[in-house]
């Protein structure tokens, strides 16, 4: 998506192919903001539970430890694949692409069995303030996964198709990017809502 | 009309531009897009210029029938939803399309299909919007939708429009923010660096800074209304401790940047104007930019003060009210600076300079008051009054339609090749600045007399009918000015005066190239060597610092044999497919849950669309 | 001769013009102006502004005003000197037909600059300090040696609920205060958020459902002194009005053991016959102290025929429109009963109960007996 300009070796002016990583960091600024308000809103309520489970009650912090660990190491696949690009590995990219979006499978197969579980305890959306903070925070964190892993898959698509060679198409290094900002707002997650709670 | 350029006008042959409605629906031309843009914004403007008039009417005498309570109520909630997202904002975009990159020196943009992207979610959202008149009433909640009232009848559907439509209109102007943060960083031409691009392009880029971090942030309290309203969830209803001042957090965290998105573009407008119509370069020039960033810095620490009479406590309020009176004085740097700027100069007093100077005038006034509402004490009594309706139209009528009417004016020879007639513009502009002034400033005085915002209707016996028969009268004469600068644009389409490539004695790139400009901008891509890189190209300093006009005067490059091929960003469906797209989901949310089916078609629309996008080439070869 | 004639012919046109315009616009005031008709208020308050806030009537609203004026002033002063410059620089170097002049390429001045930032942070400072001071001043609660009489306040779409907890009455939309004494309202919100706005005697405060706010209000006069609710709140946000009587001590001591008597049931005539209407239906919603009818979703009607209006304080209190309220009460103020919820505790106005002639004429004496 870059429109080739005439010169490019003047003092000021950046190299065109940063033009994707400039959007990305930009889109990603804004992402914090929104993730923060989200974050925010729920600190504000996390003691407004009415009669529903507290966080003390409901949560199964081992549990969420763990799932936190696959996302984390997800991050770590992340950058091995990125990696394999850079030295034009193509084979062992698109093996450490789908560990990526395999441990985000996994990761949001954790979410859900956590939902599921929470819901049949007496936390929904509808119990509370609390409730509705606590799901709309990590339920559009769970969004942002699944269009990690979208992305991922569609990377390695467009891998097998000979399109990334021609530095076309969805970047490694712009989705890793993603991924590890997802995977940060996790951590903050994780233990402004699980840990600092309990 | 003299003009002092030695500039040959270069007779572009006749180029092929691709035509018909398809090329329009498919194009990735920023100039086409900043077109589509303009007269997008214009059409709206009508629209909500009449929903104030019907309010107008409605409040010419005490006791008014000419609209019913709820229709008054959805007027004044869609004349400023209008106003701000489908008005202004898509004119300072229709602006800042056309001419940030080519005042940067670029060719288009970086993004150019998401910048199609952006139009095409914008003209499905104000279509998005104005459906909702037809099928049930228009969104009545006021456009800042204070919860619990936005979320209270979850039945009528009317605040679901505005919830969805409010936030897909967000969503198109971040992507476009995005889209010209990177354009400025990696896009400029070689020797044009930052402190060298022209004011307008900085307040382009402050105000699309302004937009990536203040967007998420309502983003988050629509979602929250819309679950509010639609699946049960808590977040406003206080019977279950939910916290409806966490709503007015959320929106004036927005809110209050949202206004200088609305009027840093206007006053980069002013910044280019009235250098180019006092012949002397822009005062304090840096100080100018700085100031516009510092603007947006601190837009960010004055939220609170739309909250004054929330109950926030005294610490709270004070710390607020500070922040406000400090963020005034960047602000009068600017206007400062120029006033300095026509100060000394060679003042000629054309349409786009008049209503530039309209603007600094205007805006004094907004500004003052501004500053009035700072004062905690005072801001207790003047809140939700006419007082404040008067100060916010200063700034944003006074202020950024004046401005905007300024950068019409001054580019519309640029984009159209044809001059406004001149003496039209000026009974538009007289007719307009009287008859604003008729409309708005006896607001101030009905405020202090006691009439509250958002009123349907007002009693005899509070002295509230002469200022208010006087508004109405103003607002027709603005009216009557609207159809003048309609007839002045009508009529040069076939007789306007040919305005060839500068007809200001201009002194930024966008003059070097034709009227209207080729496709690709520039022939060959300028190198920069200062600012206002055009005049200095034209004029030179004698020993007392006069400009003279350079021997034998300027003529742009044209390309040679061993200049690069030029390459455009191919057109493309995928934009406009994706957001209609997005028109069926979001029309279906508001229906749920029959509506999820119409949903589902959006998003399998959507993926297509992206999906489609991703794949195709990017580029085709120019000429 | 044909000057001449063509002369008065010119006048007389433009006379007649002048005639139509001003019929045109009387015309269009005067139909504008017959439309539903609630209460002219030049018939219970003095003065051409009632409402101003620029005419206090009480310690607090004149501590503002006067904080108003001196502000006002300052920015005055800026405004007539920046525009004055702006207008000097059009005049002065604007560019005569025809005669091009050269100009100096000036492109700044440090040390304007610095002036032009320096002076208005320190006119600012010079405005921050009354500002803060007056802040902390007036949003601070009453001292207790001032006796400050507390009363509750609840807003309701679209009318305001008063209760005195030292003499145990609620009443709606007319608050009656003893003068020379600080009125320490504590607020809230019963569906949304509305604001407490009486201008002659204060800054207005929003009332917020689920907290409580407060404000201070004191007159200095007897009078009748007039506001509404300023933060929008739906359909019939302008009709939701109030009426504050400010009354000597004496005055008001006595208005305030009157509002203690519960009501009465009439067990004879119309009045008796309009109680069998009230206990089926106005029951569901309205409170009569002394009687069955406890539950508070709708004005307390105890002592409504003391009171000056209703709906709202914006229909004048008269047994003609009382009935026609009665007959159609969504006709006189815009109300959206039909959204009525009272489980979920949204009431958006009183429906139409369809009474007969009789029951109107039978509810309204009844009404008139609750003095």
């Amino acid at each position: 998506m870059v429109v080739a300009t005439d010169q490019t070796e003047h003092a000021g002016h950046p190299d065109p192919t940063n033009v994707g990583k400039v959007a990305m960091w930009a889109f990603l600024g804004s992402e914090c903001l929104f993730f923060g308000t989200l974050i925010s809103t729920f600190l504000l309520y996390h003691n407004t539970t009415l009669d529903g489970p507290t966080a003390q009650e409901i949560f199964d912090v081992p549990f969420t430890s763990v799932s936190s660990f696959v996302l984390l190491m997800s991050s770590l696949t992340m950058v091995l694949a990125h990696y394999a690009a850079g030295r034009r590995d193509w084979r062992r990219m698109r093996v450490w692409l789908l560990a990526t979006a395999g441990l985000g499978l996994v990761f949001l197969s954790g979410q859900a069995y956590e939902f599921t579980n929470f819901v049949h305890e007496g936390l929904t959306v509808t119990t509370s303030p609390f409730g509705s903070a606590f799901f709309v925070l990590t339920g559009f964190h769970g969004g942002h996964v699944a269009i990690g892993v979208l992305m991922l898959l569609a990377t390695t698509f467009m891998s097998f198709s000979g399109r990334l060679h021609e530095g076309q198409g969805m970047n490694v290094e712009l989705v890793g990017l993603y991924w590890h900002f997802v995977d940060i707002v996790w951590i903050v997650i994780f233990t402004v809502v699980y840990l600092l709670q309990v | 009309m003299a003009t002092l350029t030695p500039t040959v006008d270069a007779a572009t042959p006749a180029h092929h531009a691709p035509s018909g409605v398809w090329s329009w629906l498919t194009t990735t031309d920023h100039k086409r897009i900043g077109l589509l843009y303009g007269v997008s914004a214009l059409l709206f403007f009508l629209v909500g210029g009449v929903e104030a008039l019907l309010i107008r009417l409605q409040l010419a005498a005490p006791d008014g029938t000419v609209l019913s309570a709820d229709a008054y109520n959805q007027m004044f909630t869609m004349h400023a939803t209008t106003m701000v997202f489908l008005v202004i904002m898509p004119a300072a975009a229709a602006f800042t399309n056309y001419f940030l990159p080519i005042l940067i020196g670029a060719r288009d943009v970086a993004f150019p299909r998401l910048n199609a992207l952006s139009y095409w979610i914008y003209i499905f959202g104000g279509l998005f919007l104005t459906i909702s008149f037809f099928v049930g009433g228009a969104p009545d909640g006021g456009w800042f939708g204070y919860a619990p009232l936005s979320t209270q009848v979850p039945e009528l559907v009317r605040m679901d429009y505005w919830a969805l439509g409010v936030q897909i209109l967000g969503l198109a102007s971040l992507l476009s923010a995005v889209n010209f943060i990177t354009t400025v960083f990696t896009m400029r031409a070689p020797g044009m660096t930052m402190m060298r691009m022209p004011v307008f392009a900085w307040m382009a880029l402050v105000v699309a800074f302004l937009l990536l971090f203040s967007l998420p942030i309502i983003a988050v309290g629509l979602f929250e209304v819309f679950f509010d309203r639609n699946l049960g969830t808590l977040f406003f209803d206080a019977a279950a401790g939910g916290r409806p001042i966490l709503w007015q957090h959320l929106f004036w965290l927005f809110g209050h940047p949202e206004v200088y998105i609305l009027i840093l573009p206007a006053m980069g407008i002013v910044s280019e104007v009235l250098p180019v119509f006092s012949r002397k370069p822009l005062f304090g020039r840096s100080f100018v930019i700085f100031s516009g960033i510092a603007i947006g810095f601190m837009g960010f620490g004055v939220w609170a003060h739309h909250m004054f009479v929330a109950g926030l406590g005294p610490v709270a309020e004070a710390t607020f009210a500070l922040t406000t009176m400090f963020i005034a004085v960047p602000t009068g740097v600017k206007i400062f600076n120029w006033i300095g700027t026509v100060w000394g100069g060679s003042v000629r007093l054309k349409t786009p300079m008049l209503f530039s100077l309209g603007f600094i005038a205007m805006f004094v006034i907004g500004g003052l008051s501004g500053v009035t509402h700072s004062i905690v004490p005072s801001d207790t009594q003047q809140h939700d009054t006419y007082y404040i309706v008067a100060h916010f139209h200063y700034v944003l009528f006074g202020g950024a339609v004046f401005g905007l009417f300024g950068g019409i004016y001054y580019w519309w020879p640029k984009i159209t090749g044809k001059l406004l007639h001149e003496g039209l513009g000026k009974l538009h502009f007289w007719l307009m600045i009287i008859g604003f002034n008729l409309t708005f400033a006896p607001m101030h005085i009905l405020g202090l007399r006691g009439m509250p915002r958002r009123t349907y209707r007002y009693p005899d016996g509070l002295g509230f009918e002469f200022w208010n028969f006087i508004a109405t009268v103003g607002s027709f004469t603005i009216a009557v000015s609207i159809l003048v600068f309609l007839v002045n644009a009508w009529r040069t389409r076939k007789r306007g005066e040919v305005a060839g490539n500068d007809p200001w004695d201009g002194r930024t790139l966008e003059w070097t190239t034709t009227s209207p400009p080729p496709e690709h901008n520039f022939d060959v891509v300028p190198v920069v060597h200062s600012e206002d890189d055009f005049w200095h190209r034209k004029y030179s300093e004698d020993e007392h610092g006069n400009a003279v006009p350079v021997p034998g005067g300027y003529e742009p490059p044209k390309a040679g044999q061993d200049d690069p091929p030029i390459h455009l960003p191919s057109p493309s469906y995928y934009p406009i497919l994706s957001a209609f797209g997005m028109f069926l989901t979001v029309l279906g949310l508001v229906y749920v849950p029959w509506g999820l089916f119409l949903a589902g078609a959006g998003v399998v629309t959507i993926v297509w669309g992206l999906f489609g996008w991703s794949m195709e080439p990017v580029t085709r070869e120019g000429h | 001769m044909i000057g001449h004639s063509r002369v008065r012919l010119g006048d007389a046109r433009r006379h007649r013009v002048v005639i139509l315009l001003v019929v045109v616009a009387l015309a269009a005031i005067a139909s504008a102006c017959s439309g539903n008709d609630p209460t002219n208020l030049a018939r219970v308050v003095d003065g051409a502004n009632p409402q101003s806030a620029l005419d206090p009537k009480g310690p607090t609203a004149e501590t503002i005003d006067n904080l108003f004026w001196v502000v006002f002033w300052i920015a005055a002063a800026v405004f007539f000197l920046v525009q004055g410059v702006l207008l000097i620089a059009i005049f002065r170097f604007r560019q005569r037909k025809g005669k091009e002049r050269a100009v100096r390429q000036v492109h700044g001045n440090m040390r304007l600059e610095l002036v032009w930032t320096i002076i208005p942070v320190v006119v600012l400072a010079v405005i921050a300090v009354p500002t803060l001071s007056t802040l902390f001043d007036i949003r601070s609660a009453p001292d207790p040696s001032e006796n400050a009489l507390e009363v509750e306040v609840v807003g309701h779409q679209w009318w305001w609920e008063f209760r005195y907890p030292a003499y145990g009455f609620t009443t709606a939309n007319e608050l009656h205060i003893p003068v020379d004494r600080p009125i320490y309202l504590t607020m809230t919100s019963a569906d949304v958020i509305h604001s407490f706005w009486v201008p002659p005697l204060n800054g207005k405060r929003d009332v917020v459902p689920g907290r409580t706010s407060n404000l201070t209000l004191q007159a200095d006069d007897p009078g009748v002194y007039v506001g509404q609710c300023a933060e929008f709140c739906g359909l019939a946000h302008a009709d939701m009005r109030i009426r504050v009587f400010a009354e000597t001590p004496d005055d008001f001591e006595q208005w305030a053991q009157d509002q203690q008597q519960p009501a009465v049931i009439p067990e004879t005539g119309s009045a008796a016959a309009g109680w069998e209407t009230f206990n089926t239906i106005c029951v569901a919603c309205h409170t009569v102290d002394g009687t069955p009818a406890q539950v508070n979703l709708a004005p307390n009607l105890t002592h409504l025929a003391s009171r000056t209006s209703f709906a709202g304080a914006t229909i004048d209190n008269t047994p003609e429109n009382l009935r026609a309220w009665l007959h159609d009460p969504s006709a006189l103020k815009p109300m959206r009963p039909d959204l009525n919820m009272p489980s979920q505790g949204r009431i958006m106005g009183m429906p139409n109960f369809n009474l007969t002639p009789q029951q109107l004429d039978d509810l309204v004496a009844l009404l008139e007996t609750f003095k």
